[in-house]
């Protein structure tokens, strides 16, 4: 057991990124392809009410809905909120107000953004209408955002078929978040103890297991776990499989063998990529070393060191 | 067969803007430790463990199974986890208690909001073909709440920010928040919410245990009893709902119960000054009642464990004798759409 500072938290960048590709119902398609006709529907509740933006099914009594009719362009604006820095993604990069509006006709309201020159200019009541995107491809942003626009209230509705021709049938909701990652005290030790080509694992006070990668914790125990021990380098495959399928971006030939490892003195068995003999040689007890690649921070894959295959008693507890 | 459960044991870390040198387990585990100590309790012991979290705020899929090693798992234990705030796991807990599967329940949720834009990251929650592609942020969200209840006459900004100072200045007395004591309204986030309209974004958890009849008592000097507990949600659509109101918390207070006779306390999840306006409205809360002594989510906002700590919070004044009625709220979803809403009572005091 070695006691040290605790060492500084690492910290990375980590962007997760999702393209969500959804279907659309018969409501929602005819709404999003109408956008990009700049024609808004909306649809009629059982009780008479207009929703825009529609949906499928009543919010008050679930009821199917499928009446669709055509409301106006322009529309009043029932609440607001001046956002003096816009974030990534919003509809304008200026300074705007999100608003509510309830388009002539409809009997909700929908959220959009209203360019305005500044909070003076945005009241509850103010009559504004949509500004259309140049290029509309059948999406909510096919609407790029409201403008004010003096004009009388109406509520003039029109019967719609909701048919088009090359109707929208779904979307890509494409979304980026962007997180700084930093993985805590126990796998701190474990990342810095790699950049000196060493494995360190850290020992439950309770159960005496050692556990590589540490997490912090025995899931055993529920207790912290912090002595740390260095353990390996050598090891034993406990088990392995042979994988067929080559992985997008991966470079490395097929076959090749994906192994348990338990690590001399580690309490678990870690996973790794063994080489340097036949893919249909590989056996379980085989003793083997990691073979750290000439910048890597992990090691590459492991490799037979030549040793007597380890008997089964003394890794069985580790499968 | 009717069972009374009762919360026996509450525990919160001390909430921060940062955790960088601590994972997701190693700051939960603490919290563990502190309400199986409180009870005696080990996790062997426990029947039922039910945890809160998301997945978004970390950026990495099944996170809540790593906060789970500081449970103690084995011999295996029956576990269950939902992904919202933990006042949902316990209701969840509660639900097991009543059913007769348990007799002691662990419930537990924590968030680190930290690593990423919590702003950002709750829009990926809202209806994905109207609004999520718009990315309207929750504060934004929020504001446009807020201008409507100014605009209903409800509220306006000198009561928003009395609202801010009393929370953060009762918060002095709560060693865990993370915004004790005055501070600025600020300038406007989205108008007309100001930064101290606002709660702070940190990183936290928190853990109770719920026990049935004389096991509780056992346990506890005083059990928190859960008297009834509800829970309801509203349109999905911002637009379709009277923002002014909060239908849906009401709902979940007469079915709780909440209504029957009047409390003393009410910890109320508003994320917001304004939520607390519509809060009160909705559970007719008068002058009588003590509004979030812990300062509520303005001093400390860990999402994901800020409902659970209102719960933990009614129940622990019970526990030390302060309160032998209290309401606990916690809401999720934008503008108040999910709302849940538990009655805690102590026994008579001598
Ligand atoms: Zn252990």
């Amino acid at each position: 057991m070695t006691v040290t500072e605790p060492p500084e938290a690492l910290r990375a960048p980590l962007v997760v990124e999702f393209p969500f590709t959804r279907s659309l119902g018969p409501v929602q398609s005819a709404f999003l392809t109408g956008l990009r006709e700049r024609t808004v529907l909306g649809v009629r509740t059982e009780a008479g009410a207009v929703l825009v933006p529609p949906v499928e099914y009543d919010p008050a009594t679930a009821a199917e809905l499928r009446e669709l009719v055509e409301v106006a362009a322009t529309g009043t604006v029932t609440t607001w909120a001046w956002n003096p820095e816009p974030r990534p993604g919003q509809p304008l990069s200026t300074p705007f107000a999100w608003v509510l509006v309830r388009l002539d006709g409809a009997d909700t309201a929908l959220l959009h953004a209203l360019d305005a020159p500044g909070p003076d200019a945005v009241r509850t009541g103010l009559r504004v209408r949509i500004r259309w995107a140049a290029e509309r491809a059948g999406a909510i942003t096919d609407i790029a955002c409201f403008e004010p626009y003096e004009s009388t209230a109406g509520n003039e509705t029109t019967a719609h078929d909701g048919r088009f021709e090359d109707p929208v049938t779904g979307i890509v909701a494409p979304a980026r978040l962007d997180y700084t990652y930093s993985p805590g005290r126990a796998q701190t030790r474990y990342l810095q103890g790699l950049a000196e080509r060493r494995t360190v694992g850290e020992r439950c006070p309770s159960c005496a297991k050692v556990y590589v990668p540490p997490r912090g914790a025995c899931p055993t125990c529920g207790v912290a776990t912090t002595d740390r021990v260095e353990v390996g380098p050598r090891g034993t495959v406990t088990t392995f499989c042979i994988v067929n399928i080559k992985a997008k971006n991966l470079d490395i030939e097929v076959p090749y063998v994906y192994a348990h490892i338990a690590l001399d003195g580690a309490g678990l068995a870690l996973h790794g990529r063994i080489a340097g003999i036949p893919y249909d040689q590989v056996r379980m007890g085989l003793r083997v070393e990691p073979v750290w690649s000439e910048d890597g921070r992990y090691p590459d894959h492991y490799r037979p060191t030549g040793e007597p295959d380890a008997d089964y008693d003394t890794y069985k507890e580790l499968l | 067969m009717s069972r009374d459960v009762a919360i026996v044991a509450f525990a919160q870390s001390d909430h921060r803007r940062h955790t960088d040198d601590l994972s997701e387990v190693e700051m939960v585990m603490p919290v563990l430790h502190d309400v199986q100590r409180q009870t005696g309790l080990k996790a062997s012991d426990i029947g039922f463990t039910c945890s809160g979290s998301s997945d978004y705020l970390a950026g990495r899929a099944f996170s809540f199974t790593m906060a789970l090693d500081g449970v103690g798992a084995w011999p295996p234990i029956s576990e269950s986890h939902v992904e919202t705030d933990g006042a949902w796991a316990l209701y969840e807990a509660w639900v097991k208690l009543l059913t007769g599967e348990a007799d002691t329940a662990l419930v537990y949720s924590y968030g680190k909001s930290s690593p990423g834009s919590v702003r950002d990251v709750l829009t990926r929650q809202l209806d994905p073909y109207y609004l999520a592609p718009l990315w309207p942020d929750s504060v934004a969200l929020a504001a446009l709440q807020a201008q409507a209840l100014v605009d209903a006459g409800d509220t306006d900004e000198p009561a928003l920010a009395a609202i801010a100072a009393r929370s953060r200045e009762d918060a002095r007395t709560n060693p865990h928040a993370q915004l004790p004591g005055a501070r600025p309204q600020g300038a406007y986030a989205v108008q007309p919410l100001r930064t101290g309209d606002c709660p702070p974004i940190g990183d936290g958890a928190a853990a109770v245990i719920l026990a049935v009849g004389d096991r509780a008592r056992e346990l506890c000097e005083r059990p928190a009893w859960i008297r009834g507990m509800d829970h309801r949600i509203e349109a999905h659509s911002l637009g379709v709902r009277d923002l002014t109101d909060s239908p849906s918390t009401r709902l979940a207070a007469e079915r709780a119960g909440a209504f029957e006779r009047p409390v003393d306390t009410a910890e109320i999840h508003a994320p917001f000054t304004s939520q607390e306006v519509v809060l009160k409205k909705a559970l007719g809360l008068d002058t009588g009642v003590t509004i979030n002594p812990s300062g509520g989510a303005l001093a400390a906002n860990p999402v994901m464990a800020a409902g659970l700590i209102r719960l933990g919070e009614a129940a622990a004044r019970i526990h030390r004798g302060e309160s032998d009625r209290a309401l606990a709220h916690a809401t999720s979803g934008p503008c108040l759409q999910q709302n849940l809403v538990a009655v805690l009572e102590g026994e008579p005091r001598a």
